[in-house]
């Protein structure tokens, strides 16, 4: 047999007795490589004056050209101010998961905890659009059921789909009812690993049960919540594009108008093939940057790391 | 809560014991915990039950717990609706293909990452991950498509983006702490290759992380509407969710206007087939997943490991 620790024969030895390995591989490396990196490719329209005709390679270079109209024009501080309002607010929204997945771990586990938590995931596979939908449908102040709370108290509804000052807060809190459980799984999980003893040696030294949670479990959270932080404030500039759009309307244009729908909009509905990609590439850098900072910011103070 | 019982339960180690702190704590916490029920279930409950009542009875605010002037009208304005069916038909047959792509993709891709023998896996692994974090942007991947002439085809909805690293990540986890290194020791001493050894070995000691994989992707494609939008043109084509937004967003926008008795039917059976087509869109992914949640479950907890 051939399996010494000293691959015989060297690199290539090693991926010819190994090649179904590699066959294994294949289909997503090509799918990678066109669908991904291909595109990546692609990025250099923002540097230049695309035109379909001439094709990527043969259309003339513009420079910064569209970074500096971007900068220039009035959707900067807009759309900047927008993705950041609705990102920020989305991260304050991040312990709710945590609380959800400390309450869970306090409770009996019987019939009502697995109901509970079994209704709490169900939101999660409700599609963008249907998820829209339902808002569109109960927050409607004449005959929704929040128009109907409303009347129930003889007040007039506010028109929380049609309000630009609500939006955000619109958009952030149908999140936290849609994902909240889903979300908490990952911080069930890992309670669900503290060693017994602990909570052994902490009943025997008098402690109570939210000595318990705040001295045992919440920093036993602690490693998986940063880990998660990170990758939050890693994308703070990405907020999704499928729900802001669905939720757009006249009537709160001025504060739902974000980067990515803006992407859209001015590349795909007005074609403006270089300025929209240098709109994106813009947003990818500054995530990519965001990334790595607080990455080694984490990695200083905390030890967790992505990398 | 009565008796102190010194032996440590099974699950955690939570020892019962009666101070009165910890009894107010646990009504405190059940009692917010039957409110976020009923703040999860309501709007839920709400849409079946307006969707078999008669839509003035919702609007004007009396359902509230039993359907009121109990009506199937919704759901028969559903079945005329020949753009839901072509849509249903679209979406199966793309949840289908596009699951079956994509696990073959991702789990053969993962089990070959997940062997520590494979010449260049560092350098795969990152290659893979690196897309997580880097694209083309919009334009650029929209126009490679295109180049590609999947633009408006059956394909573009299955395979462009049926790698999924997170995905990958997952899987490559659960081979590498469930699949015992030993195994492919002795399976190659017989004489075993490495595309055999995965075929008949690996994939059925996998059935756990073929179901989670599966239904996350399954899952995914159901509710998929950004890929069509973009890409698709061809109404023929359209899945569910691209028609259902234009039954629950977007016809929301032109039913204010117009007036008459036609144009009052119209609304009152618009109003009426919303609920029900929420119900329809959603109810086949929620019968679903009750059975698959436990495997739900362990896939998030396995995407928690950290390598």
């Amino acid at each position: 047999m051939r399996s010494g620790q000293a691959s015989p024969g060297g690199t290539f030895g090693a991926v010819k007795r190994n090649w179904g390995l590699y066959l294994l591989l294949l289909p997503a490396v090509v799918l990678s490589l066109l669908f991904a990196y291909k595109p990546m490719y692609g990025i250099l329209i923002a540097f230049k004056d695309y035109s379909p005709a001439m094709g990527i390679a043969e259309s003339p270079w513009a420079g910064f050209k569209y970074f500096e109209k971007f900068f220039n024009s009035y959707q900067f501080s807009a759309t900047i101010k927008n993705t950041l309002i609705i990102s920020l607010y989305s991260l304050v929204t991040f312990p709710i998961p945590i609380i959800l997945a400390l309450m869970v771990n306090q409770m009996r586990p019987n019939r009502f905890r697995r109901f509970f938590q079994t209704v709490s995931y169900m939101p999660h596979f409700i599609s963008t659009v249907v998820m829209v939908g339902l808002m569109v449908i109960l927050l409607s102040p004449s005959t929704g059921l929040v128009g109907n709370l409303y009347s129930l108290f003889g007040k007039e509804a506010p028109d929380l789909m049609g309000s630009s000052a609500l939006f955000s807060s619109v958009y952030v809190w149908s999140d936290v009812w849609q994902h909240v459980g889903w979300d908490s799984i990952i911080f069930i999980a890992a309670l669900s690993a503290v060693d017994p003893s602990l909570y052994e040696a902490a009943t025997v030294d008098g402690a109570s049960r939210w000595h318990k949670v705040r001295f045992i479990d919440i920093p036993m959270l602690m490693p998986t919540a940063v880990t998660l932080l990170i990758l939050r404030v890693g994308g703070l500039l990405g907020v999704g594009f499928e729900k802001v759009y669905l939720m757009q309307n006249d009537l709160n244009a001025t504060s739902s108008e974000i980067l990515s729908t803006y992407v859209y909009k001015i590349g795909l509905l007005s074609s403006q093939y270089s300025f929209s990609s240098a709109v994106n590439l813009f947003n990818t850098v500054i995530n990519f940057i965001l990334l790595i900072i607080v990455n080694q910011i984490s990695k200083k103070i905390s030890e967790n790391s992505l990398w | 809560m009565g008796v102190l019982t010194p032996v440590v339960k099974e699950n955690k180690g939570k020892i019962k014991n009666n101070r009165s702190s910890d009894t107010v704590m646990e009504i405190v916490m059940y009692a917010v915990a039957v409110i976020f029920l009923i703040l999860l279930i309501y709007p839920l409950y709400f849409i079946i039950i307006a969707s078999f009542s008669d839509p003035s009875a919702v609007s004007g605010g009396q359902v509230w717990l039993f359907p009121k002037g109990f009506t199937l009208d919704g759901y028969q304005e559903l079945l005329r609706h020949k753009n839901i069916w072509i849509g249903y038909r679209n979406t199966i047959l793309y949840t289908i293909a596009g699951t079956a792509i994509g696990l073959v993709v991702n789990i053969s891709a993962a089990y070959a990452l997940s062997r520590k023998d494979l010449r260049g896996r560092k350098f795969l692994s990152l290659f893979f991950i690196f897309t997580m974090f880097f694209n083309g942007g919009l334009i650029p991947t929209f126009l490679t498509i295109r180049d590609f002439h999947l633009y408006d085809t059956f394909l573009v909805m299955v395979l462009p983006f049926s790698v999924g690293v997170y995905n990958i990540i997952v899987a490559r986890t659960f081979f590498q702490t469930s699949i015992p290194g030993d195994l492919w020791e002795a399976a190659q001493i017989d004489g075993c290759g490495n595309l055999r050894f995965f075929t008949q070995v690996v994939l059925p000691l996998s059935k756990a992380i073929i179901a989670v994989l599966g239904l996350w992707i399954a899952v995914g494609h159901w509710n998929s509407y950004f890929n069509a939008l973009i890409y698709l043109k061809n109404p023929n084509l359209h899945p569910l969710q691209l028609i259902l937004r234009n039954i629950l967003i977007t016809n929301q926008m032109q039913s204010g206007i117009g007036s008459g008795e036609a144009a009052q039917l119209a609304l009152r059976l618009a109003n009426m087939m919303r609920y029900s087509v929420i119900i329809v869109a959603t109810v086949p992914i929620m019968c679903v997943y009750p059975f698959i949640q436990k495997y739900f479950n362990q896939g998030v907890m396995i995407g928690a490991v950290k390598e």
